[in-house]
């Protein structure tokens, strides 16, 4: 198969089968093109999505933001017990972790339902694939920027305010938003084509949660763990927008990590959706 | 229009694999997998074949018909030159902007409202932002919604979302139109209207590919008819000749 060109209402399509590698990786390159330059439609459909799941009910979206709210001032206070912590600072530590721990599984079990759950579309029209795993992005952006509400008020309860180092999460968060549609191109074709992986990466997820430095602290850990930390993905990936928010920059080491398990996702992601893009439609 | 459409299909198969529960599963997948290594038999799947080796070639002016049982792969031929499905052998190219009339309630959310919808459905087409206000003045127009527009489709009567569907769908011209047969759905006032309107398309379109089980409607519209039987076309003519064919066929059919 083979496509010169598949904008909506394209001027022309053109598809042979069996392509070779070099034809299929450059049909995914231009889905991903096509896919970016359709930016109002998936960013419409996103805010659609998010507006819909929260229609009729009164605090609409911020439900979200109180139960995260509930839940950090439950775990704050027990935690800090456990842990035998000082509650200044601890607080502000698991509030911003839980949000963004918050992010990543919402983001990975979306990724999953990104394909299947537009099935319909899929099989009406001819969409670059890409367009539904931004809007996905879309929509776990809008949905957890609901929540950066708590981490503003418990900074501002505690003071907590990062000051200017806090910029230096920006980077950390645009690889995020990278990793966010690199794990909706992987895990929607493969929640497509397997209908058992879902409920697997959800334990997955839970048990990362325990494993991750979520909501207890790196230094809780032997300093020898502490060295092996720096091989969890979900931790450093975690580390390189934490740390600044909370007013410290992350190591070197973390950085390498992120960026590697990131570089490790993406080239898996696309060499998966390159392989299987033209069957996507077969499987929803 | 900058040049004229062309549709061709050079031995275009398309087979679906058949995913029902067994193969959904992952873990039933790998225990094959290791078995079939063990046993070192074959990888059995079932796959219906949609399409098999059909080929034919479309030019402007062509106004193709598609006749055959359920199943017989009409949908699946309008899929595959839409660009929905991509074949697994053969060669499919289509010139031209193509508008496939497939699912009256493509991209339409019965939670959201007639205008929502109608912006939905310009941006899948690619229309540019300031042709979105003519679009939907068009479309209300058209589908008789009034104050209707600003609300959700789920209180809508069927009457009006088979309306706004329709219009929305004949709404955006295109040099090649794909559809299937379920815009004949509707009210009979309505149904007067939507011919007139599908007749302005069909004639702006350079090439037509209509599905129907409608004889009359193939009869009126058309200049070639397939008749489509298990994937492939087993008979290619003048509407007249074919559907003279497929009507003997269809109608010897329960006495034999």
């Amino acid at each position: 198969m083979s496509i010169s060109t598949h904008e909506p209402g394209a001027l022309s399509l053109e598809f042979r089968s069996n392509p070779s590698a070099t034809v299929r990786n450059r049909l995914a390159i231009a889905d991903l093109r096509q896919g970016l330059s359709l930016w109002r439609l998936w960013s419409t459909l996103g805010w659609f999505d998010i507006r819909l799941r929260y229609r009729g009910s009164v605090l609409g979206p911020l439900w979200l933001t109180l139960s995260t709210a509930v839940m950090v001032a439950a775990l704050g206070v027990l935690y800090s017990q456990l842990f035998g912590m000082d509650l200044h600072a601890y607080f502000p530590y698991l509030a911003l972790s839980l949000v963004l721990w918050n992010y990543i599984s919402a983001a990975v079990a979306d990724a999953c339902a990104c394909f299947t759950g537009s099935d319909g579309m899929i099989r009406s029209i001819r969409m670059p694939f890409t367009m539904y795993a931004l809007r996905a992005v879309v929509r776990n952006v809008i949905a957890g920027a609901h929540n950066v509400i708590v981490v503003v008020v418990v900074f501002w309860i505690f003071s907590a305010w990062p000051g200017v180092d806090g910029f230096a999460a920006l980077p950390g968060m645009a690889l995020w938003l990278v990793d966010t549609l690199a794990v909706a191109v992987l895990l929607g074709p493969v929640c497509a084509r397997f209908r058992d992986i879902p409920p697997i990466i959800a334990s997955v997820m839970q048990i990362a949660f325990f494993v991750s430095p979520v909501i207890w602290r790196p230094e809780l850990v032997g300093p020898r763990a502490r060295s092996l930390l720096v091989l969890n993905p979900f931790y450093t990936l975690l580390e390189i927008v934490r740390a600044p928010l909370l007013g410290s920059l992350p190591t070197l080491a973390i950085w390498v990590s992120a960026l590697g398990y990131s570089v490790l996702l993406c080239a898996v992601a696309a060499a998966l959706f390159a392989r299987v893009r033209g069957r996507i439609a077969f499987w929803v | 229009m900058p040049y004229s459409a062309r549709v061709t299909a050079d031995h275009v198969s398309v087979s679906f694999p058949l995913y029902h529960g067994y193969a959904r599963s992952l873990k039933k997948t790998l225990v094959a997998a290791a078995a079939t290594r063990l046993r070192e038999s074959g990888r059995r799947r079932v796959v219906v074949h949609g399409l098999d080796a059909v080929s034919f070639t479309l030019a402007p002016g062509d106004r193709l018909g598609l006749v055959g049982r359920n199943g017989a792969g009409k949908t699946t031929l309008l899929r595959t030159l839409a660009g929905i499905y991509e074949p697994n052998e053969g060669h499919v190219s289509v010139t031209g902007r193509v508008n496939a009339l497939l699912d009256p309630s493509l991209g339409m959310n019965a939670e959201l409202t007639g205008r929502e919808n109608i912006v939905i459905r310009g941006m899948f087409a690619g229309l540019p932002g300031h042709a979105l206000p003519d679009l939907i003045d068009n479309v209300v127009a058209f589908a008789e919604l009034a104050e209707f527009i600003d609300l959700p489709l789920r209180i809508y009567s069927a009457g009006m979302v088979i309306r706004l569907g329709f219009a929305l769908a004949t709404a955006i011209q295109a040099q090649v139109l794909l559809m299937d047969e379920w815009f004949l759905a509707g009210d009979a006032a309505f149904l007067e209207r939507a011919k007139l309107r599908l007749e302005d398309m069909v004639k702006g379109a350079e090439i037509l590919v209509l599905s129907s089980h409608n004889i009359e409607v193939l009869r009126t519209w058309c200049t070639r008819i397939f008749w489509m039987d298990r994937g492939r076309i087993i008979d290619d003519g003048p509407p007249d000749e074919v559907l003279g064919h497929y009507l003997a066929n269809t109608t010897a059919l329960p006495a034999a």
